[in-house]
């Protein structure tokens, strides 16, 4: 087990579930309410780049994955965290890692979450006259099609 | 703020990747604010790909970019690799990484000679795109093509190179390198150059790290960051080749980084050719299996990188791609504020996103929308800012 994969086990012990899956990645699972502690500590303390983040819509809400890289140590550290349907709400990182400005914005207008605190949640590239609750990255089995055309 | 003006920039340009619309607001000649808006050119590649079987997505992802076609499958590629540990033939390692780093120099050349052109200096223009030409050549040899190549696929690579092709191959990276360093030298010691470039649109370290910036940008603020290095993948750890640093963060440090670069590059490629193993370019993958993989790649532009989810079946429950100008752009706000519409020009251009919007430029004025400056005055602005610096 590498370095890193201690140091996070013993900070945050049961709070997050670790998968070492190679010597270059590992993945980190927590929680909604912790996310922001951890994420920080990452980008903060082990003086990590953040990457990017990946959105991916799953049955139970969308699933969110902070890719942030420890350029030193050659190691890309992905934290998960699933926010659940039907609300949709996340804490925004742009007071931690401005560098998720643009993420986050393309994430809210293409799976609908909603990222409290961002300071200009404006659509980035979908188009201004693009149909306000319609979010193309959906799964489409998981809402009806007919739903989806109505609007 | 009725006696604020604006200045459009874009949004479509066909040259490069991603075509933008900047806002700048101007007060006389100094830029006062910045915005940007993206996505004119959304084609939706990561819905696309959904669609796509793991063996199409990576035609599909080269054709994201047209300067740098090699990055996306290059991530692409290692991405779906990574899903299961597919251990990829050392040898098509290898003619990995000479394709990612041929399309470095060809990459660098064009953007240096169209900074060049910007400025008024159209002999290196002309210079840095006559010797981009052998360059092309070369990927002409070896993969049939001047651009989009089609050399990748998942588990290796599609073409081989034929060992009678190696010297040939050789003198031609040579020529390359000789060419390289001859532009290196005019550039740099250029009075002129350095008078327009240097101390305009500086991207301070602190900036760069909070903005993420990747590539020659984060480079240029001296940011030790490439992913060759960090994160050794290809043939990447197998050769010798040097990180350029530079700390100044200005336009004239992009500049030389891309540059001298390029001879790096030249190193890599030479390595390489020499060093190449003998055996199989292909894993002959027969299935990705389930699990999740992320591909990184230094493209000319920085970081690129792939994520890729499978659920077993043929298609990827979900491909997320990050272009480096994607975290590269939003630097603007912080290089072009409190700088004078001539250098704008040159500070977009300094972060290699786009040129071709640059000649849709124009002044307006708010209120009523009259068209003031367009693209050619501006691009007479910044040329004739170069002329009186020459005169003086």
């Amino acid at each position: 087990m590498g370095i890193i994969t201690e140091q996070l086990k013993t900070k945050f012990g049961d709070r997050i579930s670790i998968l070492e899956k190679n010597k270059k990645r590992v993945y980190l699972e927590t929680g909604i309410d912790q996310v922001k502690e951890v994420v920080s500590y990452i980008y903060r303390e082990l003086g990590a780049r953040f990457s990017t983040a990946s959105g991916i819509d799953t049955r139970a809400g969308v699933e969110i994955l902070y890719h942030l890289a420890l350029d030193r140590q050659g190691l890309m550290v992905t934290v998960r965290v699933l926010v659940p349907k039907p609300e949709l709400k996340m804490p925004s990182f742009f007071s931690i890692m401005p560098a998720t400005e643009w993420v986050e914005r393309e994430i809210h207008e293409m799976l609908g979450v909603d990222f409290i605190g961002h300071p200009d949640p404006r659509r980035l590239l979908l188009p201004d006259d693009w149909p306000e609750g319609v979010y193309p990255f959906r799964k489409k089995s998981f809402e009806s099609e007919k739903e989806v055309t109505e609007k | 703020m009725a006696d604020r003006n604006f200045i459009p920039i874009g949004p479509f340009h066909p040259l490069l990747e991603e075509p933008e619309f900047f806002k700048f607001y101007v007060d006389g000649e100094t830029v006062v604010d910045a915005e940007v808006r993206v996505g004119y050119n959304h084609r939706g590649v990561e819905k696309l790909a959904e669609g796509k079987t793991y063996d199409q997505a990576t035609f599909l992802v080269e054709r994201i970019c047209g300067i740098c076609s090699t990055s996306h499958p290059f991530a692409y590629v290692q991405a779906a690799e990574d899903v299961s540990g597919i251990v990829v033939p050392e040898r098509a390692l290898f003619i990995r990484s000479i394709i990612g780093d041929l399309e470095r120099i060809h990459s660098h050349l064009l953007w240096v000679g169209l900074a060049a052109h910007f400025i008024g200096y159209n002999t290196v223009f002309m210079w840095a795109w006559k010797y981009r030409e052998p360059v092309l050549d070369v990927f002409e040899m070896i993969s049939g093509n001047r651009n989009h190549y089609g050399m990748f696929k998942v588990g290796g690579v599609r073409r081989d190179i034929n060992d009678a092709q190696i010297p040939s191959l050789l003198k031609a990276i040579d020529e390359i390198e000789g060419f390289c360093s001859m532009l290196v030298k005019a550039v740099m010691d250029d009075p002129v150059i350095k008078a327009r470039t240097k101390g305009i649109g500086i991207l301070k370290k602190q900036d760069a790290i909070d903005i993420g910036v990747v590539g020659p940008v984060a480079r240029a603020s001296g940011i030790i960051n490439d992913v060759r290095k960090d994160f050794p993948y290809a043939a990447y750890d197998r050769v010798q080749f040097e990180r350029v640093v530079l700390p100044d963060g200005d336009v004239f440090s992009r500049m030389a980084v891309r540059l001298l670069e390029t001879i790096e590059s030249t190193k890599i490629i030479r390595q390489c050719l020499k060093q190449m193993p003998k055996g199989p370019i292909d894993a002959e993958v027969r299935e990705i299996g389930i699990g999740e993989g992320i591909g990184q790649h230094e493209a000319p532009r920085g970081e690129v990188i792939h994520y890729v989810r499978s659920n077993g079946s043929n298609y990827p429950e979900r491909h997320k791609i990050r272009a480096p100008s994607f975290m590269n752009v939003p630097s603007f706000k912080k290089t072009v504020i409190g700088q004078s519409i001539a250098d704008a020009a040159l500070i977009t251009a300094a972060v290699d996103p786009c040129y071709c919007c640059t000649e849709r430029m124009a002044v307006l004025d708010r209120e009523t929308n009259k068209v003031l400056l367009n693209g050619d005055e501006l691009v007479r602005l910044c040329q004739e800012k170069t002329e009186k610096m020459r005169n003086k």
